[in-house]
């Protein structure tokens, strides 16, 4: 019922596509041809996310919206208005404490309130910090269902939180923790990649029976041509390596996962297995970017699973190119980055391998 | 400058004891909070009025931005958030504790003798009776079970003994409407809403009549219909969500509250602390209730907390709080139904710790002779045990007969017998319940790790239990 629900509202806003479950390729029509054809004005991120957040407090009047520096509109400004117009008791900031703040959303939820949990970056990039909100969102938010014998739920809950690289963050401002909850069942793990997604997938997690992370990039630039796999704001670097391999004469099918659990690896297989529309040595070869660290990271997920369905049609080691194995190294962001050269050599490498 | 001498620190260290206040039933009512009009009608009404709480003024900064921040009268001040705050040339730390422990709550002596109260909350002889009786049940339902899980017929099993007065009693103080987030040695707060001698067999059995389809360890029961919430093996994790659950029947303007079980142990962690300053904050109608029995597992309370206990904790957190004597039904009963009652009508959290003793092991994983004194687990027993003062009392009250006594003891034994027998007959759950309810439907993958097993267990039988339909 959620899958259903999250592929309808998602084509609701423009990005819908055949599979259910939140994947586009730009084969299909992904979300630029959509945007331009019903020429939907600019949208920041954060606007988007703003109005989805308005949709959601409009249209259940028992939803929720609560976390850190709410109140008066938030960091990055993504709840901004909010409070004036439905009220304190609706949108508000809690203490300063992550653990408080989660378990408090699994009771709420759990009476059958929708309740959005918003975190900021500072918080619960942090690595102290981290640890006491994976307790609750590991031990209790995933478990709350299975455990009751679905007797009670905290579908509803949907945890925000910003994510990746911005230019500045160092250590804890940057990290990419997405693996952490892609390994908890029970859970949802959605990365949008671009405004117009990011409203539509939002309003979804809200309104899927199920507790979802759903974390949001904070850089997102455009794109068009799709090759590889990835999710979140690494889609504008692949997209440009892309873009070059191109004029190299590779021509690159870019698949932008959304919803990191459960991920769509029909879409990814077929891809990977697909003849005669895009050239030949692609087809058959896989690369992967994330910027969180390689080790353990998801993209060793993804390439275990082409590997097991895919053995013989792969002419190449499935690369990855991903951020290294360190905590995030503020001014050596540059060289931390899976940047658009790392990407375009290892699919030269990869297609001549 | 220090002009003082040490001595007059430390006579300014004690200082004038905390305002305290009673409870008193039938007493005028107080004014409901601006938001909550006349909508909840409790029976039994309480004076508040000598609370002096801030909790409605100086919410926001004062803004007196050409005032000066301090008067230049004798009283000097400070304007700060939560209000006026007077300066003194006194350098004097707040003590860490108290001149003297917070005094325990007790209306029935060690005999079962009634001490005189001035506001006691009256227990009909209904609700006696059905609280003994319940009591009895859960004795014989933790012997039981208890030697179920020595024989090897289920795999784990915790009892409740030496704390059935606060199972018993704060459940008998709560109605139904009433949501319970329980840690996971209130087993009788369960039996008290209705939950039936079979269904904890089923529960700990492990059955496919399990609500919880025989996936959690045995004891880990949870009701819906009942408002018990599923128990987690995890400590405190239930407090702060209870405070979400309270916020929301706040916002639905329910006339219940709820309330969380924690032992003295679970005080420790972070959620604890979450919760209360959650609860404060958000003004939720929630009773904490702490069951200080001495000991986490094998971690005495001195090595848990310096401070006097938990119920002065409630305070640092702007939380009204009670000690209460545990193993005394009627002192439970009474403070849960005053603590009901200020939660719902003034729409705030309590703070309940009820002094205690965990007279069995921890579990029976567990052997608790190796790090505390048998004497002292045999005079918790033997002194000061729960069940036979309540038992005292009915019976000074002529509502309770050695006759009764032993008809309720048998009669519970029979049943509980009963139950263990049936839930042994009953199949274990389907192999399709291991894949049920991580979401609300299986995903692909799911499906896909299904079908692999269900393949595999074809191929090889042999590797599997055979009384687990497929």
């Amino acid at each position: 019922m959620g899958l259903c629900r999250f592929g309808r509202l998602v084509k609701g806003v423009g990005v819908g596509r055949r599979r259910p479950f939140a994947t586009s390729s730009s084969a299909a029509g992904g979300d630029e041809m959509i945007v331009r054809g019903t020429g939907s004005k600019s949208l920041n991120l954060y606007s988007a996310i703003n109005q989805a957040l308005h949709i959601a407090l409009e249209t259940d009047p028992r939803s929720y919206v609560f976390g850190e520096d709410v109140s008066f509109g938030g960091v990055f400004r993504c709840t901004t208005g909010l409070a004036d117009r439905f009220g304190k008791q609706r949108v508000f900031n809690t203490p300063l404490c992550e653990q408080g703040i989660v378990g408090f959303g699994i009771g709420l939820a759990a009476m059958k309130s929708n309740s959005q949990i918003i975190f900021f970056q500072l918080l619960i990039r942090h690595a102290s910090r981290f640890s006491s909100v994976l307790s609750s969102i590991v031990n209790e938010a995933a478990k709350f269902r299975y455990r009751s014998g679905n007797q009670f739920n905290c579908g509803g809950l949907t945890i925000r939180a910003p994510y990746g690289a911005v230019g500045h963050g160092g250590h804890y401002h940057s990290q990419s923790p997405e693996a952490f909850f892609c390994h908890v069942p029970g859970l949802k793990v959605v990365i949008p990649r671009s405004p117009l997604q990011a409203k539509g997938l939002l309003l979804s997690c809200i309104r899927d029976p199920n507790p979802v992370v759903f974390f949001e990039p904070k850089v997102i630039r455009e794109g068009t041509d799709i090759t590889l796999v990835g999710w979140g704001a690494q889609l504008s670097v692949m997209e440009q390596a892309c873009k070059e391999a191109e004029s190299d004469g590779i021509s690159c099918e870019l698949i932008d996962l959304r919803t990191l659990l459960p991920w769509d690896k029909d879409t990814v297989e077929a891809s990977v297995r697909k003849t005669g529309r895009l050239l030949r040595p692609l087809d058959e070869n896989g690369l992967i970017s994330h910027e969180a660290p390689v080790t353990g990271g998801f993209g060793a997920e993804i390439s275990a699973s082409i590997v097991e369905r895919c053995f013989l049609r792969l002419e190449a080691p499935v690369a990855r190119v991903c951020g290294l194995d360190t905590p995030f190294p503020l001014v050596f962001e540059p060289f931390y980055m899976p940047t658009k050269n790392k990407i375009l050599d290892a699919i030269k490498s990869t297609v001549n391998f | 400058m220090m002009r003082k001498s040490g001595s007059t620190i430390i006579k300014h260290l004690k200082s004038s004891s905390f305002g305290l206040t009673s409870w008193t039933p039938k007493s005028p009512l107080p004014l409901a909070p601006p938001s909550f009009p006349q909508i909840l009608q409790i029976p039994a009404a309480g004076d508040f009025s000598n609370f002096c709480s801030r909790r409605f003024e100086s919410v926001n900064a004062e803004k007196t931005p050409d005032s000066d921040t301090t008067d230049r009268n004798h009283d000097q001040a400070l304007v700060f958030p939560e209000g006026k705050v007077k300066f003194t040339p006194e350098m004097r730390f707040i003590s860490e504790t108290a001149e003297e422990r917070e005094c325990c709550y007790r209306i029935l002596d060690d005999n079962g003798n009634q001490i005189l109260s001035s506001n006691y909350v009256e227990v009909s002889k209904e609700v006696a009776v059905k609280m003994y009786t319940n009591m009895v049940t859960l004795q014989t339902m933790d012997t039981i079970f208890y030697e179920a899980q020595r024989q090897g017929r289920i795999s784990f099993y915790l009892t409740t003994v030496g704390e059935e007065a606060t199972n018993i009693a704060s459940a008998a103080a709560l109605t139904i409407d009433d949501i319970v987030f329980p840690q996971y040695r209130e087993a009788g707060v369960l039996l008290w809403r209705g939950f039936t001698l079979q269904e904890f067999a089923n529960q700990c059995f492990s059955n496919k009549a399990d609500y919880g389809k025989g996936r959690q360890m045995p004891i880990h029961y949870g009701s819906n219909k009942l408002n018990y919430v599923t128990i987690a093996s995890t400590v405190a994790t239930q407090l702060p969500q209870a405070v979400g659950a309270a916020y929301s029947l706040k916002m639905d303007r329910k006339d219940a509250c709820v309330v969380a079980y924690v032992g003295d142990g679970g005080t420790s962690e972070g959620d604890f602390h979450a919760a209360l300053n959650f609860a404060a904050v958000k003004e939720a109608p929630v009773i904490f209730f702490c069951r200080n029995n001495g000991w986490a597992i094998s971690t005495p309370t001195s090595d848990q907390f310096r401070s006097d206990g938990v119920v002065v904790k409630g305070r640092a957190y702007g939380i009204r709080s009670i000690r209460v004597d545990g193993n005394d039904a009627l002192a439970v009963y009474g403070a849960v139904h005053a603590a009901r009652d200020m939660a719902i009508r003034e729409q705030r959290p309590i703070l309940i710790e009820a002094l205690t003793y965990r007279v069995g092991h921890h579990s029976t994983s567990d052997d608790s002779t190796k790090y505390r004194p048998v004497e002292e687990i045999e005079w918790w027993k033997m002194e000061r045990d729960p069940v036979s003062r309540f038992r005292k009392w009915m019976e000074n009250n002529s509502w309770w007969s050695d006759k009764q006594e032993l008809e309720a003891r048998n009669s519970a034994r029979k049943q509980i017998l009963h139950a263990i027998q049936e839930a042994e007959k009953v199949d274990k759950p389907p192999i399709a319940d291991i894949f049920t309810d991580v979401y609300d439907s299986p995903s692909s993958d799911l499906r896909e790790q299904e079908k692999l097993l269900r393949d595999t267990i074809q191929r090889h039988p042999c590797d599997y239990p055979s009384d687990f339909p497929l």
